[in-house]
């Protein structure tokens, strides 16, 4: 085994974990928060796609990307704002029924883009300066791979930052921490909720425009992401944030790891086995979280 | 139970109705140019409208339309208008079964437009069989299978894939990567390859599946990388093409550096790719829309006229086409709309002009008909660069795969 092929595939497994990330971190904060699973996540990854389609249109040239990136964060931000006020707050007490409804959400978009922009999916060129790689010995690493981890990376950091050091932060820590405490002391649970989820959704949003970088914008696209970014969350450790990101890379890396023994398809199954066996030894996951919500 | 939940329920049961309705919608019937009261022959459309595979049997689904629209204005079939049925298959070779029992059994239809996937006519294989009905298959596939309910009218593996081979022998290549989709037609069509790759003196350097639809082709790419092989065979189907020859392009494995051949990669999945991302790769069909000969400029002209002037015709959409005129021919001949005396009327027709050439079926349900190869130019316009020397008779089992296995029909 050649050891270029390998550590290529390392790069690859981040590449990927990256994505996941991005795919992840909004289903992480939203249950983290507010115990609500949102199966519409996955379409507002779609959405972000087809933001990015219809911004590069706008702005062709090397600001294409930088500009759809912003356009898909703002957008899914308040479509997520939209989702939280208008049905999962009003079932908040509700988890399952929650669940149900955002299904049927998701599937009542992903129709209506089917209807807007057409069943066969469309196609985002990268711009130019995307193009190539950067030579590092015998390694070649694409620019919108990199680009990728980059993303990801600000909008973790942008995300940590955001929470540890801003007074919106502190509010979302204390109301993470004990909802009524934090209600008692004069905290607007409700805004805080909403400004959760529609963070959540706008980190979706650019999940959207990365994965058109690398394929289709389809109205399905948000369906083959979602699955693994549930394992993601679970695998972190229902909610945490540093628990999602080490997760995501860890399905990254085992995925393309096993890549080097078994097929793509059969990886899906490797990577299955993984986070199973993982539960096991831990079964709150790669951080687990002391919250009195999860103490019930 | 408060009230409150109750409601809640209420809202969310209601939503999910919604939801299937809107499902529906997209599945739904739409029924082209039945007569004005006269008496009609209902026929089924299935194809794909929707999910992975909606790329590329859409433009079916509109060839297979227009030629029973082209039929229904020249006075019908034997005085009856046709009225087509088009259901949607989703992608999903479940759906497709359930949609062809629909069609055969509460809509009692004559005959069959359909199919894409290897999963999806596996799928429909059985209820064609039980309703003793007729299927006409437009695409291309790996053989292996023989029905008297399937009328194949896309290639077999020798009238695509081993001409493909032949070329690329002939050119001197020398190792080959073979990349597919997790289902049977690329499983089976690349047994068949290996077995002609090694049995010719050269090499296999990989063999590699991604799920139907699937978007990641880092880890297939590292590996086409480390192989450095000389040629790569491309059974990808759907969608998962762009985001392979994206993720090929960025990681500079042009197809200028790599030649690629694609077995599904035919002019309306390249428009929709952008053409500058498969210029230069190389695909084997038995139509090309750059074929010369007057049935092909007058299908042009007709489908162009009526979807779009920028519009581009495949070998796929070719073949539905062209199926539902043999269709035609074979009912006439037979005098009846049996599917039994069609599908014997079907094999014994002479050859006909078609846009593809002159092509007919023979007694084994397939299609004899000729191989081209031809290269992606920018504009997404295949340039012939060679043809077989004469119409090839289809093998639906491979001597060499499948030795000693001969389709026999009735």
């Amino acid at each position: 085994m050649d050891s270029t092929f390998l550590l290529g595939q390392v790069f690859n497994g981040l590449s990927v974990g990256s994505i996941y990330i991005l795919a992840a971190l909004g289903l992480a904060l939203s249950f983290g928060l507010m115990r609500v699973i949102n199966m519409a996540h996955g379409e507002i990854v779609m959405l972000g796609g087809y933001i990015a389609f219809l911004t590069i249109k706008l702005v062709p040239g090397p600001l294409g990307i930088p500009a759809a990136v912003l356009a898909a964060a703002v957008g899914g931000g308040l479509l997520g704002a939209l989702l939280e006020t208008t049905l999962v707050s009003r079932l908040a007490e509700r988890p399952l029924d929650t669940l149900l409804a955002t299904w049927g959400v998701s599937l009542i978009v992903q129709q209506a883009a089917r209807d807007i922009f057409g069943a066969t999916g469309v196609s985002v060129t990268a711009p130019s300066w995307m193009d190539g790689a950067v030579e590092l010995g015998p390694l070649s690493l694409p620019l919108t791979r990199l680009f990728i981890i980059l993303i990801a990376a600000m909008a973790l950091s942008g995300l940590a930052l955001l929470l540890k050091t801003s007074r919106i932060g502190l509010l979302v820590r204390a109301a993470n921490q004990d909802r009524a405490t934090a209600s008692a002391m004069g905290v607007s649970v409700r805004q805080v909720d909403m400004f959760v989820f529609a963070l959540g959704s706008a980190v979706a949003g650019v999940a959207g425009v990365v994965l058109a970088l690398l394929g289709p914008v389809t109205p399905t696209v948000g369906q083959s992401y979602i699955v693994t970014a549930f394992l993601v969350v679970i695998l972190g450790g229902l909610g945490s944030i540093a628990g999602c990101a080490i997760a995501a890379l860890m399905i990254g890396v085992v995925s393309a790891m096993s890549q080097v023994f078994v097929d793509a398809s059969f990886s899906q199954v490797v990577t299955l086995l993984f986070v199973i066996a993982f539960l096991q030894f831990r079964p709150h996951g790669v951080i687990s979280i002391r919250s009195r919500a999860l103490d019930e | 139970m408060t009230m409150g939940a109750k409601v809640g329920r209420w809202a969310a049961m209601l939503l999910m109705s919604t939801a299937l309705v809107a499902c529906n919608k997209g599945g739904g019937n739409e029924t082209a140019a039945a007569g004005s009261g006269g008496e009609t022959v209902k026929v089924g459309v299935l194809q794909s409208l929707t999910g992975t595979m909606a790329i590329s049997e859409v433009t079916v689904k509109n060839a297979e339309v227009m030629a029973i629209d082209e039929i229904n204005a020249a006075g019908g079939v034997m005085g009856k208008q046709i009225e087509a049925i088009v259901e949607d298959g989703a992608s999903d070779p479940s759906v497709f079964a359930q949609k062809a029992s629909k069609l055969t059994d509460s809509d009692k239809v004559a005959t069959v437009f359909g199919g894409w996937t290897s999963a999806s006519r596996k799928a429909m294989l059985p209820v064609f069989e039980k309703s003793k009905n007729l299927l006409w298959y437009p695409v291309q596939f790996e053989g292996n299978e023989c029905s008297p309910n399937i009328m194949y009218s896309g290639a077999q593996p020798n009238q695509q894939m081993l001409p493909a081979l032949a070329w690329a022998k002939e050119k001197g290549f020398k190792t080959y990567f073979l990349v597919g989709s997790d289902y049977v037609f690329p499983r089976t069509a690349n047994l068949i390859a290996r077995k002609h790759i090694e049995g010719g003196g050269m090499k296999v350097s990989g063999e590699e599946y991604q799920p139907l639809g699937g978007t990641e082709f880092s880890g297939v790419i590292a590996k086409i990388k480390a192989a450095k092989p000389d040629f790569i065979l491309n059974t990808l189907n759907g969608d998962s093409n762009v985001a392979f020859f994206k993720q090929m392009t960025a990681a500079g494995l042009t197809p200028d550096k790599v030649p690629i051949m694609s077995l599904s990669i035919a002019e309306e999945e390249a428009l929709s790719m952008g053409p500058a991302l498969v210029k230069g790769s190389y695909a084997s069909w038995n139509y090309f829309q750059t074929l010369e000969n007057p049935e092909n400029a007058k299908f042009i002209a007709a489908y162009q006229a009526k979807f779009g002037a920028d519009k581009v015709t495949s070998d796929p959409m070719v073949h539905g086409y062209v199926d539902v005129y043999i269709w035609k021919a074979a009912v006439e001949k037979a005098g009846s709309f049996d599917p039994a005396a069609v599908r014997a009327a079907a094999v014994t027709l002479d050859a006909v002009p078609t846009p593809l050439g002159p092509v007919k079926f023979i007694a084994n349900n397939s299609l004899v008909q000729t191989g081209y190869i031809g290269q992606l130019d920018e504009a997404g316009k295949f340039k012939i660069i060679w043809n077989s020397p004469a119409p090839i008779e289809p093998e639906p089992y491979d001597p060499l795969t499948f030795p000693g296995k001969t389709c026999k029909i009735g």
